[in-house]
């Protein structure tokens, strides 16, 4: 398959070794990755925080960015982030129809149609729940809010860790709970986010798990910079960093990734 | 435990104990505004998280409503069939409201009921002032209901030297004490068993001396505090939960009783029910009366619900008036994105499992509807600027409870789109910051080369990280550094990693 | 008030505006009624199972057997009854002061707060939500006397029993106007800490005589 990535602005910017263990384990699966280098962001920040005036620019860029996925040029789209995969299927369209960009709101539903967040990818389109990987560590698995109630992607990313050779993953107390980051929540309602980083962290730690893993890297700066505040040295990993670890490539739990292949 | 409120805008000397020193058992206060009384969210929120007593009051009793719910909805197997019918229901009541409204007030009125209409909160509290005058008395029974609590109703009675006497257990509790409810369900939640006895002691005139805080105890003496009211009482109010258009029928659900001594016991029976409370026909029951229970209390069954219409000679009251309440209403209705916050049957399921809700309590939204509901319904009720759209991660706990399925997420997006429209008009310092925090954001967003530009920005702040961490940035980045680290950026950022990679083919 | 009326129905209007969206029709995949027939074995355990969970005291006895249990449940003191009751099934009563209520001629709250008990039939009961329901026909009374005594015994046949709500509302949307009074087990509060307490101004006691 042609896959495109949609490597999600904060991942770019920040957690750059999450799209790039994306590349890896796509093109060790045996497809083929391409990055448009158009792209920015989905749009959600602004959405989100009401700036939708502010988004449509950022919605057109990214649907005229990916829109050669509605044409067949590429199979699919791949997001690591519930979140931006969630804002792409559930806000971009009402984003431009607002703006009355009514061509454009239609292209935007037929890429959203063709995008998938990564544990999607996987398990629905590809098919696969074991790709090869190899991760001997203790490991507890955040559901971030919108992978599990915007896209319903049920138990996929347990279903992939499981199947990774090594890897003991144990369940986390509570682990439907929001961990307060919310976007822009976590500055205007600073207190309460804090609150809500409490509760997680400490049923994180709970578990004695080293890494804490899920597929939003939004979520994971929120949590992993209560854990490192707490000196729990319990270390934040996306779902995608453990499953392109193998023996021949092992990734080691540390502070930051910077070489992922 | 003191006021955790700062000081809310209150009726000095009014509400139901006007001789008592306000404050000292911890009440708020009644306010001026029942939609919006208080502190900022933030400020709010935060006076309460200090307040470890109440989180740990909310959060039991958060976590008991939430698993008894579940356990209860698990065993329904057509549950989602129920929510789709429930909600294609109140589509259909708000799509036909007009004439459903007048269907109701044919119906009741051929069965000897009165129908009144009001505009707003001032126009049903005349209304019901009135009806009460009329029969002589100084003393009313209240069940338990929302919207005379939206609307002031008490406040307003007892200028005109009425006391309304809520006999539900926790507004009881809530007006002894002065206090504002903090949840739709359990308007005392705040208050632990030992908090209650004291109210118990100091306000109800009647507590036995000896009165322990086991809960038994106390709900005994509130039986016996309010035997002699409902056995003498000559008028009753109440809400209604749902008004059938077809047949006229009034429908209350409830726990202990007080319901039922209150719509059968006095001559006069006086309800006040905003207008969105209708449902089509009489079939639509077997709806509702299967989501609410579930969704509400946890339980299969609420152990009494009374239905009525109009009046029943020789049983129950044989005077019986009901207000269709606007106060809003309308201006929600008129919202299209936003109008399905009148599909509500305030069952309060989203409060329960709402994770700032169970963190930061009711009155933090300084509103009678508080948690995600109250955060959608109050500020497109009062059509103000408000922080509440705000009040959410939009984490989706609450949509996917709803025995009604109100997107209460996409709502509040749409609520915080129009905040920012509100704040452009007149903008205080924060509006601005964000304003331009989000312009130069989509500047830098809505292009591919800019952005690889623009992402390389945070690389500066290697300079200031020790240990691959950085613990203390400046405002604004401090709000976020007070409880968090954040991780040291890139040396290389994504876009640059791929052209390099690119460039080496 | 008129003018409320008209205003408020014009507010309506405008803010349905143009954008009123056509009556739907509404879906109603969910059940009308349970898998099993009224009255069954199936049915009667559940419902069994779900008052004692509410706490009401169940009484499954073959018609012939009720009077004596009536009998065994009042016990010396004083009962109020609704005019149309069998009068068979207080037969066996002694010792206990029966009193008659009616529309007609009903006793006053103040009275019927100084009665024991009181005996009542049913209209229907629901089994999955263990509920009784009472309408105000001459065998069950007006809803004050089911209210004010402390102890309640309904008698239900269990040929009244059915699985699900959507049965029992079909059953009374035939005589919608007449005032219903649902009953699942005895009166109850959790008002105090989620704790919760049975028995607070309705009947503290309810029992519930099954009879085949």
């Amino acid at each position: 398959m042609r896959i495109a990535l949609a490597a999600t602005c904060i991942a770019d910017a920040m957690f750059p070794q999450a799209p790039k263990a994306v590349v890896t384990l796509l093109e060790r699966l045996g497809h083929e990755v391409v990055f448009p280098a158009a792209q920015a962001c989905c749009g959600q920040m602004h959405v989100n925080t009401g700036y939708l005036a502010d988004a449509v620019p950022v919605v057109r860029n990214h649907v005229r960015t990916f829109a050669p996925v509605a044409d067949g040029e590429w199979d699919a789209v791949v997001v690591p982030s519930g979140s931006c995969t969630g804002s792409i299927r559930h806000q971009q369209k009402m984003v431009l129809e607002r703006a009355g960009l009514g061509a454009e709101a239609r292209t935007a539903t037929a890429v959203s149609e063709r995008t998938y967040e990564l544990s999607e990818l996987l398990v629905d389109v590809l098919g696969v729940t074991d790709v090869g990987a190899w991760f001997p560590h203790r490991v507890t698995y955040h559901p971030t809010c919108h992978s599990l109630r915007m896209l319903g992607v049920g138990d996929k990313p347990e279903r992939l860790l499981r199947a990774v050779e090594g890897l003991e993953l144990v369940p986390l107390e509570q682990a439907e709970g929001c961990c307060g980051f919310g976007g822009t929540f976590s500055l205007k309602n600073a207190d309460t986010s804090a609150a809500m980083l409490d509760d997680k962290v400490a049923n994180v730690v709970g578990t004695g798990a080293e890494v804490l893993t899920a597929g939003d890297w939004s979520c994971l700066m929120h949590i992993g910079g209560g854990l490192s505040r707490g000196g729990t040295g319990v270390r934040p990993m996306h779902l995608a960093e453990i499953l392109v670890s193998t023996r021949e490539a092992p990734v080691v739990p540390a502070d930051r990734q910077e070489v992922a292949r | 435990m003191s006021t955790f409120l700062g000081m809310p805008a209150t009726r000095t000397g009014r509400g139901p104990s006007p001789d008592a020193a306000p404050g000292t058992l911890g009440g708020v206060g009644r306010p001026e505004d029942p939609l919006h009384w208080g502190a900022s969210f933030p400020d709010a929120a935060k006076a309460a998280l200090e307040n470890d007593q109440l989180r740990r009051n909310l959060g039991n009793a958060t976590a008991t409503i939430r698993s008894k719910r579940a356990r209860v909805v698990g065993e329904v197997p057509d549950w989602e069939a129920l929510r789709d019918a429930g909600s294609a229901i109140k589509g259909d009541v708000l799509a036909r409201l007009p004439e459903l409204l007048e269907e109701l007030e044919r119906n009741v009125t051929a069965r000897g009921g009165v129908v009144h209409w009001a505009r707003d909160a001032a126009e049903a509290n005349r209304i019901v002032a009135d009806l009460v005058r009329a029969k002589e008395t100084d003393e009313v029974v209240k069940v338990k209901s929302m919207a005379t609590q939206e609307i002031g109703l008490n406040e307003a009675l007892a200028e005109e030297g009425i006391a309304a006497v809520e006999t539900d257990l926790a507004e009881l509790i809530v007006q002894l004490a002065d206090d504002m409810p903090s949840h739709i369900l359990v308007p005392a939640i705040h208050r632990n068993r030992t908090e209650i006895r004291d109210i118990f002691l100091e306000r109800m005139g009647d507590a036995p001396p000896d009165l322990t805080d086991v809960p038994r105890e106390l709900a005994m003496a509130a039986r016996a505090h309010l035997r002699r009211k409902f056995l003498s009482a000559k008028v009753a109010i109440s809400g209604a939960n749902f008004a059938v258009a077809d047949t006229g029928t009034l429908a209350v659900v409830e726990s202990e009783g007080n319901g039922r001594m209150c719509l059968t016991l006095p001559e006069t029976l006086i309800t006040v029910m905003g207008i969105e409370k209708l449902v089509p026909t009489y079939r639509d029951l077997e709806v509702f009366l299967q989501l609410l229970p579930r969704s509400s209390t946890g339980e299969r069954m609420n152990p009494y619900t009374s239905m009525w219409t109009g009046v029943t000679p020789g049983d129950g009251p044989q005077e019986f008036h009901l207000v269709l309440l606007d106060n809003g209403r309308t201006k929600v209705l008129a919202d299209e994105a936003g109008r399905s916050a009148l599909h509500c049957i305030r069952c309060s399921a989203c409060l329960n499992v709402c994770p700032v809700y169970e963190r930061v309590g009711g009155h933090a939204y300084g509103s009678v509807y508080p948690g995600p509901i109250g955060a959608i319904l109050t500020p497109q009720l009062t059509g103000e600027k408000s922080d509440l759209p705000y009040a959410s991660t939009l984490c989706g706990a609450c949509y996917e409870v709803c025995p009604v399925k109100i997107d209460i997420p996409s709502i509040l997006v749409e609520l915080r789109a129009r905040e920012v429209e509100l704040g452009g008009a007149s903008p205080d310092a924060a509006d601005r910051v964000w304003k331009a925090a989000m312009k130069a954001a989509s500047f830098a967003m809505a292009d591919g080369a800019r952005f690889r530009r623009a992402a390389r920005v945070p690389r500066a702040l290697r300079a200031i990280s020790r240990h691959g961490v950085i613990k203390r940035l400046p405002f604004p980045g401090s709000l976020w550094t007070r409880s968090r680290d954040l991780p040291e950026p890139p040396k290389q950022t994504f876009h640059d990693w791929w052209a390099e990679r690119e460039d080496e083919r | 008030m008129s003018d409320a009326r008209t205003e408020m129905l014009s507010r309506i209007r405008t803010a349905l505006g143009t954008s009123t969206p056509e009556a739907t029709s509404v879906p109603r995949e969910y059940r009308a009624a349970g898998e099993h027939a009224a009255g069954s074995a199936e049915v009667l355990e559940v419902l069994v199972d779900r008052l004692v969970d509410y706490k009401a005291h169940v009484h499954q006895v073959a018609a012939a057997d009720l009077p004596g249990l009536l009998a065994e449940l009042l016990g010396p003191g004083s009962v109020v009854v609704p005019p149309g009751i069998d009068a068979a099934w207080l037969a066996g009563l002694a010792e206990v002061e029966v009193r008659t209520d009616s529309r007609e001629a009903p006793l006053s709250a103040v009275e019927l707060d100084g009665i024991d008990a009181v005996v009542t039939a049913a209209r229907v009961a629901v089994a999955e939500t263990g509920t009784i329901v009472l309408d105000g026909e001459p065998d069950q009374g007006r809803r004050a006397i089911s209210l004010v005594p402390d102890v309640h015994v309904c008698v239900v046949r269990t040929d009244q029993v059915v699985q699900t709500v959507p049965e029992a509302v079909r059953l009374l949307d035939a005589d919608p106007g007449r005032p219903l009074t649902w009953i699942s087990g005895p009166s109850a509060t959790s008002d105090i800490e989620l704790d919760r307490v049975e028995g607070v101004h309705g009947p503290r006691t309810l029992h519930v005589a099954l009879v085949s």
